[in-house]
């Protein structure tokens, strides 16, 4: 890691979905770019706690600028898959009606996603909800179909997408919680609560839930982020109530509802409740919601059973008005607002690194492509995706893949040893990266296995060894 | 890839494994062990307190000199040892089985057996699976996993420790922790009873003045970074009593709230669950629903006492040999759990041997007994000074009380508490 006291020509402020995708756009250009975070790994904000959807572009109307995006958003992720080797498949969306007023209200929208362009979008008979989703409570009365919808992995699409940028010269500094800022001639600087501080002449703030704060240190425009908290459950991936397709309850004019979502690694995700809380740091669940969860996902699926619950947690939404906020800043130079992406922010991302590479454009940002931008991440095999002839193959050049460290998703050491030379460094950035800790015995077995990799590969000491950064210790003391 | 061939293949070398293995090899079967850590004994290793092997050995010994006795009788015998090797895919075709086994050592190797023995023993339900709901903070870990980082990697994974759920492993862990140093302040039961065994309540929590709550639920894990403490509620009459809910302050809690048989192999080989253990539903040689594919130790059940396991996975060792030359049962009885019965394992005896059956209770009672009846006639009770569901209970039907068996169709045995 850099020690921060490098020039720049762009400083992008928080690792999340956004910044990646527009550090990694901007890695294509002949620039001097860095990414920083406040958190100890990427994606350790709102980006890992959210439904993983890639939407189906019918939501929200054109007038929007969030439906604008996620409309163009969605459709660039079959290159992107191509290109960074993350889990993403268009399974697609159903929309499920049980009341005849439902089914006005699924009208609606599919006429909206026809005005937005939608492909593939047509409203569905009883016999046909069934057939595309067999796992659907018989008393549907019918609803809406998007083949074009999926599922993607969010914090895997941030992994690969800031590999990509690292990859093409992006820097990135973690640790880093931007305390203060000025700007003297054409150039900010931009000051870490540790001390360090790092020159650039744009900065682009996308620090998700803290854009309102880090907007208020650059003297820029004054604005309250508020968090919405959604409560999720997961469930085991031998669950009887996996789906075919994400199903989607008729939203209402506060949420999209709760869902019920076949992950893309096998595992099923219900929720999430919408609650606005006071406090940006309380992502903790409640009795009340989670079972208010279980009953409104039973409703739509009825096979669905609590013995089948391997975990549940919260994540948080930046909610600001009810569109995005991406423009550059009206009071400060050089200073482009990326606020306020609650969903469709996942699927609309990619479209947001696009836009905000126009906006520093024409802000004056000179770009001029590289000649040896190189779009693609290397694939990295995984051993629970291959065949046992495949994995003897892999662990006779490195016996490591044949070495199981998690039993229940099925992950080898040699996976362990290359996320932490990628970077992540906690228990739970090994977790998002790997999966391993992630299945139904949540690291009952696994966890002293990955503690002592992780020290062993960067000869960290047991107290330094967190959950997720910070004072997440995971131990205390030695015997 | 490298290929070998047995008459038996057992998965896990814990204490059920090795005996099943040494029962194989002295029957005259070629058997192997595949066992993914490094060395044998499972969850032995980490068990060093004492209270094992009163039964099986005569004598009280400690987890680790246990799982060594267990070795002992193993090596120097014909059964083949594969530690550090997973098996990560089983095909349980009806004539030849095949285990693809995945090892740093060796790669991946492919074993196949007429016989396959399930002997992976069980995991701990951990937070999601009790769903307590608040923060998720460092610092929360199951029982058996704080039982390994102190016992074998030397770590404190905390100073001021909650445990929730009165499980033989937290009440354990109770007792090592306040050696080592640390305060336990509590442990706090949902139900009105512990579920652990009375021994252990006597000497891991009462010997060491530390709190027992019973009917008390934990609604809510605090702390944004590393756990700051744990709200409790308690119970009466079954409703949580909000208004009296209370936060003890620590930076640990270990959670002991059950251990559920790890039978995903067994999905994937096809086997039927019974919903009740979790484990296999097996008959009266403990074979599983796919032919050739036995289960014993507590992936079949979860028992309390090691020595039981060894009893048990004995009977199967000795199963899979009489099965792999040909014997089959001629006609079982269906045993059925009767009132106050949490459930039975096996689920069917064989008229014409002696069977043991073991089985959990419902209530918790003094001066119990429990009626064998067959097809709805009673022909045996046995007095039992004291049930409760912690302790597992086991009875032998012996020939004569499965006489009446013959003649009858669909004979029933069903096994009661009263």
């Amino acid at each position: 890691m850099k020690t921060g006291s490098g020039r720049y020509d762009v400083c992008i402020v928080g690792a999340g979905v956004c910044g990646a995708n527009i550090a990694r756009r901007l890695s294509a250009y002949e620039l001097d770019v860095v990414l920083v975070d406040k958190y100890a790994d990427v994606s350790f904000g709102v980006s890992k706690g959210n439904s993983g959807i890639i939407h189906g572009g019918f939501h929200h109307g054109r007038q929007h600028l969030k439906a604008r995006l996620e409309i163009q958003g969605a459709m660039m992720f079959d290159r992107l898959r191509q290109e960074l080797d993350f889990p993403f498949k268009r399974c697609g969306i159903v929309v499920a009606a049980f009341h005849e007023d439902e089914m006005r209200a699924i009208e609606q929208l599919y006429m909206q996603g026809v005005d937005n362009g939608v492909i593939g979008i047509e409203m569905c008979s009883r016999e046909r909800m069934l057939e595309l989703e067999p796992k659907l409570n018989p008393d549907v009365l019918g609803g809406l179909w998007v083949p074009g919808g999926g599922i993607v992995e969010p914090y895997r699409f941030v992994f690969s997408l800031v590999e990509s940028a690292r990859k093409n010269g992006v820097e990135l500094l973690t640790d880093f919680k931007v305390s203060a800022a000025a700007r003297s001639g054409d150039e900010w600087t931009v000051r870490a609560e540790d001390g360090r501080s790092i020159k650039a002449r744009y900065v682009v703030n996308a620090a998700g839930l803290f854009a309102d704060e880090v907007s208020a240190v650059f003297g820029a425009e004054e604005f309250a982020i508020k968090a919405r908290k959604g409560e999720y459950y997961l469930l085991d991936r031998l669950s009887k109530a996996r789906t075919e397709r994400v199903v989607f309850p008729v939203p209402t004019s506060v949420s999209k509802g709760m869902l019920v979502i076949p992950t893309v690694e096998g595992t099923v995700l219900i929720g999430p409740t919408a609650d606005m809380v006071d406090d940006k740091g309380d992502a903790a669940t409640t009795r009340e919601h989670l079972e208010k969860i279980l009953s409104s996902a039973r409703a739509m699926i009825p096979a669905i059973s609590e013995n089948d619950v391997i975990t549940s947690f919260a994540g948080l939404r930046p909610t600001l008005g009810d569109d995005f906020y991406i423009e550059m800043s009206k009071k400060v130079p050089a200073f482009a607002q990326v606020a306020g992406i609650q969903s469709p922010g996942l699927t609309a991302s990619p479209a947001i690194g696009e836009y905000v590479k126009d906006l520093l454009k024409k802000a004056g940002l000179k770009l001029k492509e590289k000649v040896d931008y190189d779009p693609f991440v290397g694939k990295r095999p995984h051993v629970k995706d291959l065949s046992p002839y495949e994995v003897d193959q892999l662990a006779a050049a490195d016996p490591a893949y044949a070495n199981m460290v998690c039993r229940c998703e099925k992950v080898s050491e040699a996976e362990i040893v290359e996320a932490v030379r990628a970077g992540h460094t906690t228990l739970d950035g090994i977790k998002y990266f790997t999966r391993a800790q992630m299945g139904r015995c949540q690291g009952g077995f696994c966890t002293y296995k990955i503690m002592k990799i992780i020290m062993r590969e960067t000869g960290l000491s047991y107290s330094d060894i967190t959950k997720n950064g910070g004072e997440s210790r995971m131990l205390k003391d030695e015997l | 890839m490298k290929e070998l061939t047995y008459d038996a293949v057992v998965i896990g070398g814990g204490a059920a494994g090795m005996a099943a293995a040494r029962e194989l090899d002295a029957a005259g079967c070629s058997c192997a062990i595949v066992e993914r850590e490094e060395r044998l004994g499972g969850i032995l290793g980490q068990c060093i307190h004492n209270g094992f092997g009163l039964i099986e050995f005569n004598e009280e010994l400690t987890g680790p000199e246990f799982a060594e006795r267990m070795e002992e009788r193993v090596r120097g015998t014909g059964v083949a040892v594969y530690t550090g090797a997973t098996v990560m895919e089983v095909d349980a075709a009806p004539e030849i089985k095949s285990l693809f086994c995945y090892s740093a050592s060796f790669g991946v190797i492919r074993l196949n057996a007429r016989a396959i023995v399930l002997a992976m023993g069980c995991r701990e339900r951990n937070r999601g699976n009790i769903r307590i709901p608040g923060d998720r903070p460092a610092g929360v870990y199951t029982a058996g996993l704080a039982q390994r980082l102190v016992n074998i990697e030397g770590f404190v994974p905390g100073r001021n420790v909650v445990v929730i759920g009165s499980g033989d492993i937290g009440l354990i862990m109770a007792r090592r922790m306040s050696w080592i140093g640390c305060k336990v302040h509590a442990v706090v039961e949902i139900l009105p009873y512990p579920s652990g065994l009375t021994r252990n309540i006597v000497q891991c929590l009462h010997d060491f003045g530390i709190p027992l709550y019973l009917s008390h639920l934990t609604t809510r894990i605090i702390g944004r970074e590393r756990v700051e403490g744990v709200e409790i509620t308690p119970i009466e009459n079954g409703a949580l009593m909000h208004e009296k809910s209370f936060v003890i302050p620590c930076d640990t809690v270990l959670l002991s709230v059950g251990l559920v048989p790890e039978n995903e192999l067994s999905k994937d080989a096809g086997v039927e669950l019974n919903p009740m253990t979790n484990g296999p539903v097996v008959d009266s040689m403990l074979m599983t629903s796919v032919p050739g594919v036995f289960a014993c130790g507590n992936v079949l059940h979860v028992h309390d006492l090691v020595d039981y396991v060894v009893e048990e996975a004995k009977r199967a060792g000795a199963n899979v040999a009489r099965w792999l030359k040909g014997e089959r049962p001629q006609a079982e009885a269906r045993i059925k759990a009767g009132p106050n019965v949490r459930y039975v394992a096996p689920s069917r005896a064989d008229p014409s041997r002696d069977n043991k059956i073991y089985l959990r209770s419902l209530v918790v009672k003094n001066e119990a007994s429990l009626e064998i009846r067959v097809n709805n006639r009673v022909v045996r009770t046995v007095k039992k000074a004291h049930i409760q569901p912690s302790e597992m209970l086991s009875v032998d039907l012996s020939r004569a009380d499965l006489a009446t068996c013959s003649g009858s169709p669909d004979p029933t045995v069903e096994i009661a508490l009263a």
